[in-house]
């Protein structure tokens, strides 16, 4: 290498160039402006996010380089470090994506390091606003919790012979092998009901003893659970079934090694497919039997992943499967900047303004990217290919090969699961009728943002139920369309107010007015009883007796993760933050890996946990490709995430963020003379300041956030731009950048650093909230 | 500055003023060698990092051996003017990023096309500097 200083000088150069991508970097040398150009085109294929953030926080050398800063991050346009994006407002600002974070409530089990597992009663039921409606105090929960979320097919009736579906299914998801019981239920002599015990609404005993097996045992084999259990009514069906499915296993098996042996003899090495006879192109297999790295899942963690593979692995060839019919593509955008679009054709294209001002897809790469599925093992420097509207439907871990819902077996020697989740439904909608099922919307992906985004041009009222991320973003986005069309957005959750488990109670409800203002009706305390079809409308009763009446519902109340391979591949599922639970290094079993949304997944510094935002699975993503191809290295980079709610509200946050720790909040007046008294009327919330009341700081009344429409608060009379940090035994676990950007490294940093600070607002200095 | 609580969380209220004088707050001095953080685009031991971030898909996509292979060769060029003995991978790179105008779109495709690719005794990374200068991609 020639020197730092030469190869620096020509990336200063182009750094210092006017436009975001240099082109011509004025280096002295041909070869240098070349090398420019070569990262010129990085600008045109930003498939990451733009989710930019320097490096090291300062943009300055590091190892030599004054590089980093520019382009770090997740690739796309950047920044130099340091200059904020000018005065534009928090979407404008950042404008990025961020995930359906369920935050799941198995909340505050406290799985620091060392810490011993025990379940907390965080007082979150008493407050009578339980995640799930039905759901009860933690330790019981599980089993009927997971009956509530039932799939919609398998509940479409309701009822007791349901339930027992669902209880099987919660086993299932646990790794607990059991007889199958949708065979019993079918067998319609009401026996079913007594055996599982399910009671309409109530909680079966034998799952919940059950559901405490796999807590202490960890998940079993299917042979020895088939064994264990006592044959009950149908339990001759239980062994039967063992046996068979364990013929089936070995068939597939001796099938494999067929497969495989031959496999072996034609594809010696993918480095020179030349050689290979076979590879006559109409002669080859629509779908490869053996590929070197299988990615189970199209998201954003296997697209990440994939890349992760192939920029380490010269040649490498991943095979993704995909459920979905799209190609990968980026979630965020669907429920924020696809909706500010002013293309009227945006549900086709969709394709949306960063706010760099540049336009791009929320596909990571256009079709040409990819490699068809039948050249993947023939392609000289091997690719990526995908295989769309498949599942994989059965894995046999011993045998390294998977079966996909059409019959076809694909071997690999590396797999990755990026299953994602689904999108969780209400029990009471459930159980409601067909016809409320027709006017329900459960979004997750494109083809939802595409039907809502029709019935939002063709209906009179909206009802989304559901507080957090999701759902106030989307309400947001609505209730934009609802003042230029007439459309009535409503939205209603347990919480007391938006993004209540993630924000502390005074910011949260400072959000929901804020809520308010983008022409959202925000109910919040509001829990579904019931829903029904009345004329053409939908009746949503509340149970405090309350009533709705809409034309269409967004129910955005959660992500159950997609963990049905767990079953056929004996890995090991999550009884408290559900996913398959893996190592540090997202390692389930020896050659199989978990990243993204159904990972649950050690965090050295946070303990163990399951996170559903885009940053993420980026991140997991890339580190699992990574450690497929040899790096073994821990989640060590933390991921982040952020939200836009309106003009006023935008933040990025990093960590643990979860309302019921306690936090610091260090806000920005804007001269010593404001109060933030103006605050504190808006918000609704009662609180006293230490200053006035010296004598008392003892807890407040909360009053509930229905205020009046609000004025417009001056800046620093309110919670205008702040971070707030959330403690744990005194260390920061997690922090929000609350409407100030740019400072990510240094939150990163600090929590990183997992030290004790006498003074937060100490530390609060350190990001300089009252620049831009 | 005023601070406040409101149960188990406080909130503080700060002027530009309170926050003019430096943090004291203490941060752990980072490892330049860690292992296990992310890198820049050079490692440590002075290779490159192809999982960076920041190159985007070059390194991953269908070209992406022919980018490693010119990239590398101008990263360990000892030459006088670096680079400048990787002409054929830069050029072996080019064609195939030429098969691919969706993947590595080109401002004046046209242009480029028209050009001759023998004529460059200066070497084809002129032709692209020149074209790349007249647009932004």
């Amino acid at each position: 290498m020639k020197s730092v200083k030469e190869t620096a000088a020509w990336v200063k150069a182009w750094r210092n160039s006017p436009d975001t991508w240099a082109h011509s970097c004025g280096g002295d040398t041909p070869a240098a402006t070349a090398a420019c150009w070569i990262f010129s085109p990085c600008s045109s294929v930003p498939e990451m996010p733009e989710r930019h953030e320097c490096h090291d926080g300062q943009g300055e050398e590091r190892q030599g380089l004054a590089f980093p800063c520019r382009c770090w991050g997740h690739g796309g346009a950047a920044q130099p470090c340091g200059k904020a994006p000018g005065t534009r407002g928090p979407r404008a600002a950042r404008g990025l994506y961020e995930t359906r974070d369920s935050r799941e409530p198995r909340q505050p089990r406290d799985t620091s390091p060392g810490a011993p597992g025990q379940p907390r009663d965080t007082g979150r039921m008493q407050r009578g606003a339980p995640r799930r409606p039905e759901a009860e105090p933690r330790g019981k929960t599980r089993p009927s919790a997971r009956q509530a979320s039932l799939t919609r097919g398998e509940a479409a009736r309701g009822g007791p012979a349901e339930a027992a579906v669902a209880v099987q299914r919660v086993r299932q998801q646990r790794g607990v092998e059991v007889p199958d019981m949708r065979r019993r239920v079918g067998v319609e002599d009401g026996r079913g009901e007594q055996h599982t015990g399910a009671g309409a609404g109530g909680t079966p005993q034998p799952p919940r003893e059950a559901a405490q097996r796999p807590q202490r045992h960890g998940s079993r084999t299917i042979e020895a659970r088939g064994a264990e259990r006592p044959p009950r009514k149908a339990g001759r069906a239980g062994v039967y079934k063992t046996l068979k499915e364990n013929k089936e296993r070995f068939t597939s098996r001796v099938t494999t090694i067929t497969t495989r042996s031959e496999e072996n003899e034609s594809a010696t090495s993918d480095a020179d497919p030349a050689s290979r006879g076979t590879a006559a192109p109409g002669a080859r297999p629509e779908v490869p039997s053996h590929v070197p790295f299988l990615l189970i899942g199209g998201g954003t963690a296997a697209f990440a992943a994939a890349r992760s593979i192939r920029a380490r692995d010269p040649g490498a060839r991943v095979l993704i499967v995909s459920e979905d019919p799209a190609l990968p593509y980026m979630r965020p955008p669907l429920s924020k900047e696809l909706w500010f679009s002013d293309d009227p054709h945006v549900t086709e294209t969709l394709r949306f303004k960063q706010w760099n001002g540049k336009e791009r897809s929320i596909y990571f790469q256009p079709p040409s990217f990819y490699v068809p599925a039948r050249d993947l093992p023939f392609v000289e420097n091997g690719g990526v290919a995908v295989l769309r509207g498949k599942k994989v439907v059965h894995m046999d871990v011993r045998g390294n090969v998977v079966k996909l819902n059409d019959g076809t077996q694909i071997s690999y020697d590396k797999c990755l699961i990026a299953t994602g989740g689904s999108p969780r439904n209400l029990p009471a909608i459930e159980r409601a009728g067909k016809d409320v099922q027709q006017r329900l919307t459960l979004f997750r992906k494109i083809e939802d943002f595409k039907n809502l985004e029709k019935i939002s041009r063709e209906v009179k009222s909206i009802t989304i139920i559901g507080g957090g991320f999701l759902g106030s973003e989307l309400a947001c986005a609505l209730g934009r369309r609802a003042r230029t069309r007439g459309l009535e957005v409503i939205q209603l959750f347990p919480e007391n107010g938006n993004m209540g488990k993630v924000l502390p109670e005074y910011l949260s409800s400072w959000t929901t007015e804020k809520v308010r203002r983008e022409g959202v009706n925000v109910m919040p305390n509001a829990v579904v009883k019931s829903v029904s079809v009345c004329g053409n409308r939908l009746m949503i009763k509340l149970k405090d007796g309350r009533k709705v009446e809409t034309d269409h519902i967004v129910a955005a109340v959660g992500l159950e993760p997609n963990v049905e391979l767990a079953k056929s591949a004996g890995l090991e599922v999550d009884s408290d933050f559900g996913g398959f639970r893996v190592n540090a290094e997202l390692q389930a079993r020896s050659n199989i890996w978990v990243a993204g949304d159904a990972a649950c997944f050690y965090d050295i510094k946070l303990g163990r946990r399951r996170v559903e935002h885009h940053d993420h699975a980026v991140v997991s993503g890339r580190l699992a490709g990574e450690n497929m191809t040899g790096a073994a290295k821990p989640y060590w980079h933390q991921s982040m995430f952020w939200s836009d709610l309106g003009p006023d509200v935008g933040y990025e946050a990093i960590g643990l963020v979860d309302s019921s720790l306690p936090t610091v909040g260090v806000f920005a007046k804007a001269t010593a003379k404001d109060t933030p008294k103006s605050a504190t009327e808006q918000s609704g919330t009662g609180i006293r300041s230490e200053s006035e009341t010296e004598a008392e700081a003892s807890e407040v009344a909360i009053s509930s956030s229905s205020s009046p429409t609000p004025q417009v608060p001056k800046q620093g009379e309110d919670y205008g731009k702040g971070v707030i940090f959330y403690l744990r035994d005194k260390v920061v676990v997690g922090i929000v950048l609350w409407n100030i950007f740019n400072r990510m490294p240094i939150a990163r940093k600090i929590i990183k650093d997992g030290e004790e600070h006498a003074d937060l607002n100490e530390v609060a200095k350190l990001f300089n909230i009252h620049e831009d | 500055m005023l601070i406040m609580h409101n149960g188990k969380d406080r909130i503080i209220f700060v002027t530009k003023e309170d926050h003019e004088t430096p943090s004291s707050a203490e941060l752990v001095a980072d490892d330049p060698n860690d292992p296990y953080e992310e890198q820049g685009l050079i490692l440590p031991n002075g290779d490159i990092n192809w999982n960076c971030p920041c190159l985007g898909g070059m390194a991953s996509g269908p070209c992406g051996e022919q980018f490693k292979s010119a990239f590398s060769c101008f990263h360990y060029s000892t030459e006088e003017i670096k680079g400048s003995d990787c002409v054929d991978q830069f050029r072996a790179m080019q064609e195939c990023m030429q098969k691919y105008p969706d993947l590595y779109p080109q401002e004046d495709e046209e242009e480029e096309k028209e050009k001759p690719s023998k004529d460059l005794e200066a070497n084809p990374m002129e032709a692209s500097v020149a074209k790349e200068e007249k647009g932004s991609s």
